[in-house]
């Protein structure tokens, strides 16, 4: 499936962990070309001098004591689980 | 002064009556219960509702606190303890939070009542709330017509006199937004000034809680009681929390506003233009100095915005992956089939696209080409602003280039959806705060739509826009406008 862009939606869904029909390929595909043609205008900013901003404000290297604090019983951890037993998450057969 | 009357106050009305012992808290529950289902059946502003809780708390309300026994909405991205919050997603359409987040255990501190959840974009990434998989939120002033987004069912639901004040979050307008096409003031506070733990993450470096409101004053009374620093939020500022309500005044004596001359762009409504000069003159009769500003980046602008706030989201909406919260596929076969399939039957089409795109920024071979260069672009957006706020004390635009649009009109053209936040998106970028005041209305087929005015202050310097917006606000009569929906059920 090529668009106008590099992108290729099939395997950069597959990558996202995300299904997609062939027609919401299809839909994405044209209007992820669009936006990507639309973001190319960045090529023409000057960069050279310039660092990159993870962030707005300098904030580095936040710290905190590396102690114990309360937080969730496993039961409240458990709690929004779409499948649990025996104080754990039930998920389907990882190993043969 | 009847009950029936008191959802149409603001939030300072509202605290003199039930300081003076007129009104009981329990009263107010009562009263905003009976107007939310008045009005919302047809606006669709609220996702869930806890009257019953509200009533109990109500019953044990300190009325003098700062903003006790004052009912607030809470946009369903924010958990509240045992409520639903379910991002506007079916994903997490059946999660019940099982805590409450810094804002929300701020609310309670301060006295206020947390009773129900907004609609909104899913996950807070549109700009109409038309994306929510939940329902549809019209604007009060034209039911044909979108409330804005994403926080557009807190923005209704204020407008509607369903709610006396609302959170939203704000990580490319979605509070400015949304306030300015339903007719409210919505206030973006600069990052890292409110706390984002317990507020689900679309793009961290981005993210803003902050008030919806009827009045410049609620938003500061609001600020106050949610701002400061968090030790759960490592990006939360540690800096000292000025009394945003104390500083607000009448007169604009001395103070410099820039006018941005990239804002003056051609796709400007005229009606918004038109309102927007308005604006300008009173401002300068009020005694401030505007003064042209030039932000030579700002065409840059969304397209930094598309790539960086997607790559976030790529990152964090993989924590739905069907294991430990949320929407399960049923019967899948191995892990990868649990995770393709919760996320396809879970997300909506504006969260698959927002996560591919995100992920294909970020992946091998274009991480330098896209995330890279677009973090070095936001730095010079940025430094756009901070050259701008040399001169002046806050930039002046309008929030939106048009008011309301149609419900459908841009959803099959996202790159025209994401166009929308024009005005707004840079202001997250470079981190600043930012407000939205009413500043007029476009006349639309017999409906008034309502224009709104944005002011961007520099980091930290929230009391100087409330300061400002206030100032405009109080030598206007906009704010006293209220939509068709809440004057005919006043009446009957």
């Amino acid at each position: 499936m090529a668009g106008t862009s590099e992108l290729d939606v099939g395997y950069v869904a597959r990558l996202a962990r995300i299904n997609l029909t062939e027609d919401e390929k299809n839909a994405f595909q044209k209007q992820l070309d669009d936006v990507l043609k639309y973001v190319e205008k960045l090529r023409q900013a000057d960069v050279s001098h310039v660092e990159a901003a993870a962030h707005a404000l300098p904030i580095f290297n936040v710290f905190r004591e590396d102690a114990a604090s309360e937080w969730f019983t496993a039961e409240e951890a458990l709690s929004n689980a779409p499948r649990k037993a025996n104080d754990l998450f039930i998920v389907p057969k990882v190993v043969e | 002064m009847t009950h029936k009357d008191l959802p149409a106050l603001s939030i300072a009305d509202l605290q003199s009556f039930l300081r003076r012992r007129e009104v009981s808290a329990r009263e107010v529950i009562d009263a905003l219960r009976a107007r939310i289902e008045a009005v919302d059946g047809e606006l669709g502003a609220y996702l869930s509702l806890d009257m019953d809780a509200a009533a109990r708390e109500a019953e044990k309300a300190n009325v003098d606190l700062p903003l006790g026994g004052v009912p607030l909405a809470i946009k369903d991205i924010v958990n509240v303890m045992g409520q639903p919050c379910t991002c506007g997603s079916k994903i997490l359409e059946r999660y019940r939070a099982p805590y409450d987040a810094t804002v929300i255990q701020k609310l309670r501190a301060a006295g206020a009542i947390p009773f129900g959840k907004t609609n909104l974009d899913e996950f807070a990434m549109g700009s109409s709330t038309e994306n929510s998989a939940m329902k549809l939120t019209r604007n009060p002033w034209d039911f044909a017509r979108v409330p804005g987004g994403s926080s557009g069912g807190s923005a209704a639901a204020v407008a509607a006199d369903a709610a006396f004040g609302a959170l939203g979050s704000d990580t490319g307008g979605s509070i400015r937004q949304p306030a300015a096409l339903s007719g409210v003031v919505g206030f973006k506070p600069t990052y890292g000034r409110v706390s984002r733990f317990g507020l689900v993450a679309f793009a961290s470096s981005l993210d803003q809680i902050g008030p919806l409101t009827k009045t410049v004053r609620d938003a500061a009374v609001i600020m106050n009681a949610i701002a400061g620093h968090d030790p759960q939020d490592s990006t939360s500022l540690n800096e000292m929390v000025p009394d945003f309500a104390a500083k607000l005044g009448n007169d604009l004596r001395g103070v410099r506003l820039g006018l941005p001359k990239e804002y003056m762009i051609e796709g400007i409504d005229p009606r918004v233009k038109a309102a927007i000069d308005v604006a300008l003159k009173q401002m300068s009769s009020l005694g401030a100095e505007i003064i042209e500003v030039s932000l030579p980046h700002t065409d840059y602008a969304v397209a930094v915005y598309y790539i960086l706030a997607t790559a976030e989201a790529s990152a964090n909406l993989a924590r739905f992956d069907g294991v430990r919260y949320g929407y399960r596929a049923e019967n899948p076969s191995d892990m990868l089939e649990l995770y393709g399939r919760t996320r396809e039957e879970g997300f909506g089409p504006e969260v698959k696209r927002r996560v591919i795109l995100g992920t294909y920024v970020l992946s091998s071979g274009y991480y330098d080409a896209y995330y890279l260069r677009a973090q070095k672009v936001r730095e010079l957006i940025r430094q756009d602003f901070a050259k701008a706020f040399e001169k002046v004390d806050a930039l002046i635009s309008p929030t939106s280039p048009v008011p309301a649009f149609k419900l459908g009109e841009r959803t099959a053209d996202p790159l025209k959806m994401y166009l929308a936040d024009i005005f707004t998106i840079a202001a997250n970028l470079a981190g600043i705060c930012g407000i939205s005041v009413p500043c007029g209305f476009a006349e639309a087929n017999g409906h008034r739509l309502p224009i709104g005015l944005q002011l961007l202050g520099k980091p930290l310097d929230e009391a100087r826009i409330l300061q400002i917006a206030q100032a405009y606000e109080q030598n206007t009569d906009w704010h006293k406008a209220r939509p068709p929906v809440a004057s005919a059920t006043h009446k009957a």
